[in-house]
């Protein structure tokens, strides 16, 4: 965990809100996605979550309820309203425009 | 997203705390389960996967604080940190107690020295434009602030380009006849357009007319607010009606508001139009007025000032006889009025200010004691997951609450010290400082003691804040842990604890001189008895006073009746009372010696033949006066051994004559007797030469009535007062005093009192903090000692050595506060020269007894560390490490 290099500074909830987009996840189904997806390289305090957690709860980005996994246990599963699409699309677009705008000066940098 | 649904959805949360916690524990305990089992699937030992994790969930406690944070409101923070601190500071009563108690001291002196500054140095002038008003007036080599003559006033007023306005003011008493015989009452004569200068209209009636202040237009007069309401009942058909003032009658033309005030003459009930119908108003040589303008639009002082100065010489070589010397003065009416009492406020603010400085100061180390002490607890709460933001809101939480206690405390302390203060002030001064009626805790003294509040509170948070940032927190769960900044700490508080105790040795120093300055003042030999005298002054109207016989015969029936009643022992009058001042000054020159012009200028005295006696004063030689000393007989007078022994050393004074510089046949008077010197002047001037003459030989109608009884001296005034209206109805009595009140009350007596008291008061707070100091440096050293002490107890010291060890670095900075400090207060004291009264600046016993009350109470401060020291234990000590 600490060898890896941290989440850039706001991504979390976009990334939360970006795993959900498939189907409802438990906590721990969060966070074993986003580290399977990104090969490994995108690790989070796994604790983290709860917090980023709650405060999407609290702005109504997602929903949480409580039912049975596949093993038979009881689990928070939380799942993405209408209001988190919306504002999965709005930070995605930022996102991108910042990415983009990073990788342009880095390409002029290059060719100096 | 929308602040008000994720209110409510907060609110809604509010009542299902519980269950909210409780799905966040279930929630995380899941996911580490699930954790764990990945980790077992993966291989690990099932030890190893509990602690992997663990590890890999990071730290509960704190995320499950930031989930709680993000569902509650932020003034809950607040409060959890508010009622922490509330618990640590009633688990530290001796510490609360010590910070609050400095805190309030020094924010209480502070507040209540700067109200008075707003009031008198912020806001004197309650005029419209007060910074374009200016004080005008004569000066002279010795007086820069003389009195303008009637004549110069109005050359000075047609001659300026200046001024807008330039009008002119002068006090007065007017005999007012009232319904128990005829009262001075305070008034002031003020040219026609006075009030329009100053921008002040009247609430009734109107303001003088222009022309009303010449010679033989109708009298008006103007009422002041108080003796409207005091003598009118407030009644507003007295606009228009008649008053007789010293004879005289003028109609009274208005009424001014209840907010205005001059500050240089402020009791004034009668302000009259001014007319050059006074004596001294006939002569340019004479002075009796001062000038106040308002400056036209972008003229300066310095320019208005150049000009009136030029006009001054004009008027010098067109009249030289009266105007030799006579130059001009234009400052602005603030500093006529504060320009005296604005270094000495600026002085004590300063004082007051250092003194809250190491107030602060002492706080501080006490909190960084306090610190150190719970460094383990930081750790534990850091350890535990607290966040360094969260545990440095908590200190600024502590420092606050400390700081608003201490302040609410100041404030009360303010109010009570402003009371204090202003009753050292006499009423006669009170006259002099209208502005200080403002005085008190309004909206710019609380936004002061806010401020600094405000700094205090940021300072107090900074110290443990910045103290543990620099030595870093783990080191903390091992005692061992010892940073370079409590070195520096301990270094610096020693040096400050050394300045602290030396400034308390130059204060109390201070407070114990003047006090015995002020003790021996009290108790000079006066050279007469002033217990048992009642005075009382009189004042006659000079209409119906004209010739002396009459006023001859006024005083002598007053003498007598006022002998006969009932416990007096004898009655006397004179024109200045004893104890007074070296003024009503005269100069004489002597028959049958060369004369070369000198002045010889001795203090002149109308008295009644009994006087001596009344006040039991010693004839040295000659006579008394007897009723037989009167106008038909040659002159005679009185000299005091002073002018003996200097005008008629090795000689015998009796029989021999003087006169006035001209020596005129009607001056020249016989000298009959010698009495020993007794109080004339100030109780700290020095003695002059003095001359009595027989109040029936050169009657004055003004005068003072004294009496000698057996009894208390205050019950006998109200009879005098009615013996005096007996004789007649005309003379006005001013209150009366007893002479023990007269010297207790006069200018000398006053100085020094206010001035022992003031010193004394900060004397005291600058004991207390320097004793708190070194409590705050010796406690704060013995802490971080505590492991060495441990080992010198393990390896056989006895608890007297350790006590020993301690006291001896207590007495090390006492000693050396104690000594800079003597050799300060001899410097100071020599500085304060002129209140030192019958005590020299090197007073040995005033210092060995500041030097024992300082040592005395700076050793008990450290007893107490020492005594904590000393009841280390030693294994304690050594396995806490």
């Amino acid at each position: 965990m600490a060898k890896n290099p941290d989440l850039l500074p706001g991504t979390l909830d976009m990334l939360i809100l970006k795993t959900l987009t498939r189907a409802p996840l438990h906590g721990y189904g969060i966070a074993l996605s986003i580290k399977r997806l990104s090969d490994e390289v995108l690790t989070v305090e796994e604790g983290s979550l709860y917090p980023a957690l709650q405060r999407l709860l609290l702005q109504g980005w997602v929903k949480a309820e409580w039912k049975m996994t596949e093993t038979k246990r009881r689990a928070r599963f939380y799942t993405l309203t209408a209001a988190g699409r919306k504002q999965l699309g709005i930070e995605l677009s930022q996102f991108e425009q910042m990415i983009e705008a990073i990788g342009r000066v880095l390409h002029d940098a290059k060719e100096v | 997203m929308n602040p008000v649904s994720s209110f409510i959805k907060k609110l809604s949360i509010l009542f299902g705390r519980k269950r909210f916690g409780r799905d966040l524990d279930e929630e995380m305990a899941f996911h580490r389960e699930q954790a764990e089992k990945e980790f077992l699937a993966n291989g690990m030992t099932p030890e190893a996967t509990k602690y992997a994790a663990i590890r890999q969930f990071g730290n509960a406690t704190r995320l499950k604080e930031r989930s709680h944070q993000v569902i509650g409101f932020s003034f809950e923070t607040l409060l959890q940190d508010l009622r922490f601190a509330l618990r640590q500071l009633r688990k530290n009563p001796g510490f609360t107690a010590t910070a609050v108690l400095i805190l309030a001291l020094g924010i209480g002196a502070s507040t209540a020295i700067f109200a008075f500054v707003d009031a008198a140095l912020i806001k004197p002038l309650p005029y419209p434009n007060p910074t374009r008003l200016v004080d005008v007036t004569e000066s002279l080599a010795l007086f820069p602030r003389g009195n303008l003559s009637y004549a110069d006033y109005l050359d000075w007023k047609r001659m300026n380009t200046v001024f807008n306005s330039l009008e002119v003011y002068t006090g007065t008493f007017d005999g007012l006849n009232t319904a128990t015989g005829t009262e001075p009452v305070p008034g002031e004569r003020v040219s026609a357009g006075f009030f329009r200068t100053l921008g002040i209209a009247p609430m009734l009636g109107r303001d003088f007319r222009a022309g009303e202040d010449a010679a033989g237009a109708a009298p008006v007069v103007l009422l002041s607010y108080g003796a409207w309401q005091r003598r009118y009942g407030g009644r507003t058909d007295v606009v228009g009606q008649a008053v007789s003032l010293n004879g005289i009658s003028h109609t009274i033309v208005g009424i001014l508001p209840k907010e205005f005030q001059f500050a240089l003459r402020d009791n004034a009930e009668y302000w009259e139009a001014l007319q050059p119908t006074r004596e001294c108003e006939k002569r340019r040589s004479c002075h009796d007025l001062y000038g106040v303008a308002r400056l036209k639009d972008g003229v300066s002082v310095a320019s208005a000032s150049a000009e009136m100065k030029s006009i001054a010489r004009q008027l010098e070589s067109q009249y030289p006889d009266s105007n030799r010397g006579q130059g001009a003065s234009v400052m602005p009416l603030s500093d006529a009025i504060v320009g005296d009492i604005r270094p000495i406020l600026l002085v004590l603010l300063g004082g007051a200010g250092l003194l809250l400085l190491i107030g602060c100061v002492n706080v501080s180390s006490l909190l960084l004691l306090r610190a150190e002490s719970r460094r383990r607890e930081i750790a534990v709460r850091g350890a535990l997951g607290a966040s360094r933001l969260r545990l440095g809101w908590q200190f600024v939480t502590e420092a606050t609450a400390l700081v608003a206690v201490g302040t609410s405390l100041g404030l009360v302390l303010a109010d009570g010290g402003m009371q204090v203060l202003r009753g050292l002030i006499s009423k006669d001064m009170m006259i002099g400082m209208p502005y200080l009626r403002a005085l008190g805790l309004n909206a710019d003294v609380l936004v002061f003691a806010v401020c600094l509040a405000v700094l205090a509170a940021m300072l107090f948070s900074m110290t443990p804040i910045l103290h543990f940032r620099y030595s870093n927190m783990r080191d903390g769960l091992f005692e061992g842990g010892r940073g370079s900044a409590g070195r520096l700490w301990r270094r610096m508080g020693a040096n400050l604890v050394v300045v602290e105790l030396a400034m308390a040795v130059v204060l109390l120093t201070g407070a114990g001189l003047l006090g015995k300055s002020f003790y021996k003042l009290l108790h000079l030999d006066l050279g007469f008895q002033a217990e048992h005298l009642a005075t009382i002054n009189i004042g006659l109207p000079e209409a119906a006073f004209a010739q002396d016989a009459k006023v001859v015969a006024f005083e002598r029936e007053v003498d007598e009746l006022a002998g006969r009643l009932p416990g007096v022992q004898s009655a006397a009058v004179t024109n200045v009372l004893p104890v007074s001042c070296n003024c009503g000054t005269d100069w004489v020159r002597f028959v049958g010696r060369p004369y070369n012009g000198i002045h010889n200028e001795v203090n002149q005295r109308e008295v009644s033949p009994g006087l001596f006696t009344t006040l039991h004063a010693r004839l040295r030689s000659g006579r008394y006066f007897t009723d037989a000393d009167d106008s038909t007989r040659p002159n005679v007078v009185i000299i005091n051994e002073t002018f003996a022994r200097k005008y008629f050393p090795g000689e015998d004074p009796i029989g021999k004559k003087m006169g006035d510089t001209d020596l005129t046949p009607k001056s020249i008077q016989e000298i009959v007797g010698v009495v020993e010197d007794f109080k004339d002047a100030g109780l700290d001037q020095k003695q002059w030469p003095a001359e009595y003459q027989p109040f029936s030989q050169s009657p004055d109608t003004y005068f003072s009535l004294i009496v000698r009884t057996a009894q208390d001296e205050q019950t006998i005034l109200p009879l005098m007062a009615a013996v005096i209206h007996k004789v007649s109805l005309n003379a006005a009595v001013e209150e009366g005093s007893t002479m023990t009140q007269h010297i207790n009350d006069s200018q000398t007596a006053y100085i020094h009192r206010s001035a022992a008291y003031l010193v004394g008061g900060f004397a005291a707070l600058a004991l207390l903090l320097g004793v708190v100091g070194l409590y705050g440096v010796i406690a704060y050293s013995v802490s971080q000692r505590t492991r060495e002490i441990g080992v010198r107890m393990a390896l056989g010291a006895q608890r007297s050595s350790v006590y020993r060890l301690v006291l001896k670095e207590a007495a090390r900075l006492i000693a050396i506060g104690v000594v800079v400090g003597l050799a300060g207060s001899v410097g100071a004291a020599m500085l304060m020269g002129k209140l030192l009264f019958g005590v020299a600046a090197w007073d040995a016993p005033t210092l060995l007894a500041v030097a024992a009350v300082l040592a005395i109470s700076a050793m008990l401060a450290s007893y107490f560390p020492a005594r904590r020291a000393a009841s280390v234990n030693p294994t304690e000590a050594l396995r806490a490490e």
